[in-house]
């Protein structure tokens, strides 16, 4: 495949995870966690990092998933103890960001770390480093959003109506004997690992976008989940390919370029969407 | 054997008592209401012996057995306000929900359980609404979709938190006309309810509850002004005036 080609297939790997867990945050309310999880992300891959001693996938996506549940934990802890749900996001985020930041420039001066790289991602060059898989010669970062994908919508899939369930009544969920808040932890655990997946590529700030954006469109087109969920992928293959054409023309960051297409698609869908679009609840307001 | 057996159960919020020394029984086949002043305690019984909210003490039995989800037993409907009305899904989807836990692990809602949750809607006077998105019901509608759901959950004991509030008529006889069949079919039902007008003509078995049982029985022997006046302390004033009725 061409160089081109890897970087495309990346970013519209960080469009299907990021896209399909990013929908049971939005109907859950609960979009902020996706920014409090993707930042303290980079704590966790600065921990591996003097734990391991590698950057290595595998060790990466243990530390992400750990520190996704203790993100997510701690939150929880703050908000039971009596400080506001949004202000526990606040406090634990930022903390963990911050150490993994003092961390970073401490002890990883040396290696493939940085600040930078970890705000913004970058999907231009994660094509150079490569390995060999079954004979392939395929980048790092391709194959392991390749495996992450492939797990987030076996899961999904797997447990898709108790994912769906919980998000709407967990009251229910519970009086049904279903085990909530393992489900809630399983959820947090997969935007751990997508995160973590897609931090290279597109960096801590922007997967918040990837994670947001094209379930919140998808949203707006269809009242079934399924269909969100399909419509989601598709809106975030597309900020990914309009974002890799868009950058390629005016000369600018891939990932900016990919967050700053989602973000016109979905000014495009909130106008125009047929059932919640805002020329649709204008003219409906007119006629009756 | 009663329906419902709760012994000396005491829930606290930050470390103030919310319920105290709570013991009751529900016989079983009755429609009980579960009747008391706002702050009382009344959905924060049913949570409590549903295991929403953690117990500090208190033993909960169901048909005899101690409580557990896992038996399936015990439906529950919660009130209106504790879901997200815009979540992307319709009136039959989420009456399917309460079939989810016959359903098991790893399987779709079968042919038959999308029968029931049909038959269900049906019952309910709601079937031109299956694909209805749930924020485009009326309240009313949106109280039958959860009791549709409670019904295809086929449990032996329910407990509704406040299933007649903000409700039209319609929907009042509709729901009445359910528990009453439910009753016939042998199960129990347990309200929270708030409209004192209604209490007489539409539960056999009542219990008043603030912070604690003030009384428990057959309707007829509880729901005595003496008893409501314990119960309501000096805010009965308006049980005097029966077209002022009270709404949630």
């Amino acid at each position: 495949m061409t160089y081109e080609g890897w970087i495309l297939l990346t970013a519209c790997l960080v469009g299907i995870s990021c896209g399909t867990v990013g929908c049971f945050l939005i109907i859950r309310r609960m979009t902020m966690l996706a920014d409090a999880i993707s930042h303290s992300v980079l704590l966790g891959i600065v921990l591996t990092f003097l734990i391991a001693n590698s950057l290595d996938g595998m060790y990466m996506l243990i530390g992400a998933a750990v520190i996704g549940f203790v993100t997510t934990f701690a939150i929880q802890s703050l908000h039971q103890a009596g400080v506001q749900e949004d202000a526990s996001i606040g406090i634990v985020f930022t903390t963990f960001f911050a150490i993994g930041v003092i961390l970073l420039s401490l002890f990883a001066k040396d290696v493939h770390l940085d600040v930078e790289h970890a705000l913004m991602g970058e999907i231009a060059f994660l094509p150079l480093n490569t390995h060999t898989l079954f004979g392939f010669e395929i980048p790092k970062a391709t194959s392991m959003l390749l495996a992450i994908t492939a797990f987030t919508l076996v899961v999904i899939l797997l447990f898709y109506k108790e994912l769906k369930i919980t998000s709407f009544d967990a009251a229910l969920a519970l009086t049904l004997g279903l085990p909530v808040t393992l489900i809630h932890y399983l959820l947090m655990g997969l935007v751990s690992i997508t995160a973590v997946g897609s931090f290279d590529a597109v960096g801590a700030i922007l997967v918040v976008s990837m994670l947001v954006v094209p379930g919140v469109c998808a949203y707006l087109l269809t009242d079934r989940l399924s269909l969100m969920l399909l419509y989601s992928c598709i809106f975030g293959i597309a900020s990914a390919v309009f974002g890799y054409y868009g950058a390629a023309w005016l000369d600018v960051s891939i990932s900016g370029a990919m967050s700053t297409a989602g973000g016109i698609l979905f000014l495009f869908t909130w106008i125009f969407s047929p059932r919640y679009g805002l020329l649709q609840r204008l003219t409906s307001a007119v006629s009756t | 054997m009663h329906a419902l057996e709760v012994k000396d159960l005491q829930v606290a919020y930050d470390k103030k008592a919310v319920l105290e020394h709570v013991n009751l029984t529900i016989p079983k086949g009755s429609l009980t209401a579960i009747v008391g002043p706002n702050g009382a305690g009344k959905s924060t019984l049913m949570k409590a012996i549903l295991g929403m909210l953690k117990r500090s003490s208190g033993h909960i039995s169901v048909l005899g057995k101690p409580y557990s989800p896992k038996n399936r037993n015990v439906g529950y409907v919660p009130q209106r306000g504790s879901v997200d009305w815009d979540f992307p899904t319709n009136s039959l989807d989420v009456i399917l929900m309460g079939r989810y836990a016959h359903i098991g692990w790893f399987k779709r809602p079968s042919k038959q359980d999308v029968t029931l949750a049909k038959e269900a809607l049906q019952k309910l006077g709601m079937e031109a609404y299956a694909n209805r998105q749930i924020r485009q019901l009326s309240g009313g509608q949106q109280q039958r979709v959860f009791l549709a759901r409670a019904l295809v959950q086929d449990a032996d004991v329910y407990l509704m938190d406040e299933p007649f509030v903000g409700v039209d008529a319609k929907t009042e006889n509709a729901i009445i006309d359910l528990l009453r069949e439910l009753q016939q079919k042998g199960k129990t039902v347990i309200v929270v309810h708030h409209d004192l007008q209604t209490v007489p003509e539409y539960f056999d078995h009542t219990l008043l509850l603030n912070r604690t049982v003030i009384a428990n029985g057959p309707t007829e022997l509880v729901f005595t002004k003496d008893l409501l006046q314990k119960t309501y302390g000096g805010a009965l004033a308006f049980f005097t005036a029966p077209d002022d009725r009270i709404s949630g």
